[in-house]
């Protein structure tokens, strides 16, 4: 997410409380994001680990990444494409982890007025974080702090330390 | 406020003020705080550090200050588990790690077991039930691989100071209810999110009432809250407690100051111990709670007493008060992995254990178990009344389990009438 927009991004629309064991399910938990992958969601929504393309962006309601530590709950994403999610919460660990493996979060109090299927943009230019609707609406998201976009931009955590090491 | 007086401060605020070398911080700011112990299991640990350290040409910044417990993966039922701990163990050696517990018990009750945690601490664990170290009046929280990945390297963490949702219990429990009850309570009534990853700390003469057992079983499941950490303030019974493990009194000079100022800034819950029943969350969620007497048409196939959660010490003695003299009703499978070696040994001594072995009950090894659900899960279509802390679908075995969370004595009460049943009944 270099270029800090997003056009035409296809929306997949989950509800609330999407737990890290639905994202990474415990029985694959031995594998690496491969194996994850092709389970993602699948006790929620069977269709999406199959469907999902590079760049869609995943819409779900409030709480989501509630549960466990697992950070392959957002490295799943990651793997698969998804370029952010959209929500009105998140687990607090979860965005640390999804900022750490650098998947973009974006805190949208009227997230769930979007509608599956949809296509959105995503403009982050600015201090407050925008998802324009393909209604031609505007939503506001809470403000990213800078060292947050700074690890999406370097791809995360591992990638940022790396530039940062001292040659 | 005269600004030569002291500013009141939370808990949570001392503890972060410390870390971050500083006087005083303001909830809401952002600061880097110096990690006193960074504790990482098999699954979280070095399967996932050693690739991205190598990757880095870095190391360990302070081995002294880092535990690794074998507990997620252990013991090893298939070839890529017994890879996954194989890692760990040659890992563990070459990084020349002083502090490892193998097979001997869940992580977050292990660590205090061996003395590593000290009021005044602040400490990061790869795993979510993390906040379970609060209970010792340290600053504890659960991260992921990668940011562990970052605190190995630098020995440093961000953290934003949270707020403090202050949980007030007075009064003191009934006989056969217990923390968990208390917990699943305030979960039901918060939300899994509801804590908003801000502190939470838990305080009144119920909790001062609570053994440490006990405590870590509120701070353990802070993280169903959506809280960052679970705090209780070290008090005689948090030193006794310490003493009597064999940490050096020269370790806990100071401890008296973790405490919430009386005028420090929170948010105050108020809760009566005295009139709490106790609690029963229904599938698929820890924050879907209501009052045993709810379930009574609940008929449980399998009884699990486990985890870090529900397994502890207290939590077999309080699931052998119920089933003392007696066997588990026909049809219910009771199950119990207690936490640990050394706490399963001290049952033993009790004749705690005994007790669940006459009462029908089969033992399993000293580990995450079915609570993780990386291994030996639940079969399909069972229906479990289960001591752990999470029962998401699909998270203990297949999705057509479903789990209900209560406390031990709930768990032994229900194995023994073969319904969801009221301990209090029982031991009446």
């Amino acid at each position: 997410m270099t270029a800090r927009t997003l056009d035409d991004a296809r929306v997949w629309r989950l509800g609330t409380d999407v737990d890290t064991d639905a994202l990474a399910p415990g029985a694959y938990m031995k594998h690496g994001l491969e194996v994850i992958g092709r389970h993602c969601l699948e006790a929620v929504r069977g269709d999406f680990a199959p469907g999902v393309h590079k760049g869609d962006v995943i819409v779900a309601g409030a709480n989501f990444g509630i549960g466990s530590s697992r950070e392959q709950a957002a490295g799943v994403l990651r793997h698969l494409g998804v370029a952010a999610v959209i929500a009105p919460s998140f687990s607090g660990l979860f965005f640390r982890n999804a900022f750490n493996l650098g998947l973009l979060l974006l805190t949208c109090p009227e997230a769930e007025t979007i509608e599956e299927g949809e296509r959105v943009g995503l403009r982050l230019e600015g201090d407050l974080p925008m998802v324009q609707r393909a209604n031609g609406r505007h939503l506001a998201c809470a403000p990213i702090p800078g060292f947050l976009m700074d690890m999406v931009d370097a791809g995360g955590l591992l990638p940022l330390l790396k530039q940062r090491k001292p040659a | 406020m005269n600004s030569n007086m002291p500013q009141p401060q939370t808990l949570a605020q001392k503890l972060i003020a410390r870390a971050a070398r500083r006087s005083h911080v303001a909830v809401g700011e952002v600061v880097t705080c110096h990690v006193d112990l960074a504790m990482f299991h098999d699954s979280s640990g070095p399967r996932r550090l050693k690739p991205m350290l190598d990757e880095l040409g870095a190391q360990i910044w302070d081995t002294d200050k880092v535990v690794l417990v074998l507990d997620h993966y252990v013991p090893a039922r298939d070839a890529d588990a017994q890879q996954i701990v194989q890692i760990a163990r040659d890992t563990a050696r070459q990084w020349k790690l002083p502090h490892v517990i193998d097979s001997e018990g869940i992580c977050h009750v292990v660590l205090p077991e061996r003395g590593h945690l000290k009021p005044g601490m602040f400490c990061v664990g790869g795993d979510s039930h993390s906040p379970t170290g609060g209970a010792f009046g340290c600053y504890m929280f659960g991260i992921g691989a990668t940011e562990m990945l970052g605190v190995c390297v630098t020995g440093q963490i961000w953290v934003q100071v949270p707020r403090t949702l202050r949980m007030q219990w007075s009064g003191r429990l009934q006989a056969g209810v217990s923390a968990k009850d208390m917990v699943l309570h305030m979960v039901g009534r918060f939300g899994m999110n509801g804590g908003q990853y801000q502190a939470v700390e838990f305080a009144g003469s119920a909790v001062q009432a609570l053994c440490m057992s006990e405590r870590m079983t509120l701070s353990n499941m802070s993280a169903e809250m959506g809280a960052q950490a679970g705090l209780i303030a070290a008090d005689a019974t948090t030193l006794d407690h310490l003493r009597g493990i064999g940490v050096a009194p020269e370790l806990l000079t100071g401890a008296e100051q973790w405490f919430t100022d009386e005028d420090a800034d929170c948010e105050p819950w108020d809760f009566d111990a005295c009139t709490l029943s106790p609690q029963v969350a229904a599938p698929h969620s820890p924050a879907n709670t209501r009052d045993v007497g709810e379930f009574a048409d609940v008929v449980p196939s399998i009884a699990y007493i486990g985890a870090c959660t529900g397994a502890k010490l207290e939590d077999l003695r309080a699931a052998a008060s119920v089933l003392k003299g007696r066997r588990v009703a026909a049809g219910v499978q009771l199950m119990v992995a207690p936490a640990s070696a050394r706490e399963q040994a001290q049952a033993t001594q009790e004749g705690v254990m005994q007790i669940l072995l006459d009462a029908g009950a089969t033992v399993l090894p000293n580990s995450c178990g079915a609570c993780a659900g990386y291994g030996a899960t639940f079969p399909e279509g069972a229906t479990v009344i289960s001591s752990t802390a999470r029962n998401f679908k699909g998270r203990m075995g297949p999705a057509s389990v479903n789990v209900y969370l209560s406390s031990p004595f709930t768990v032994a009460a229900s194995a023994l009438r073969g319904r969801i049943s009221d301990a209090r009944e029982v031991l009446a």
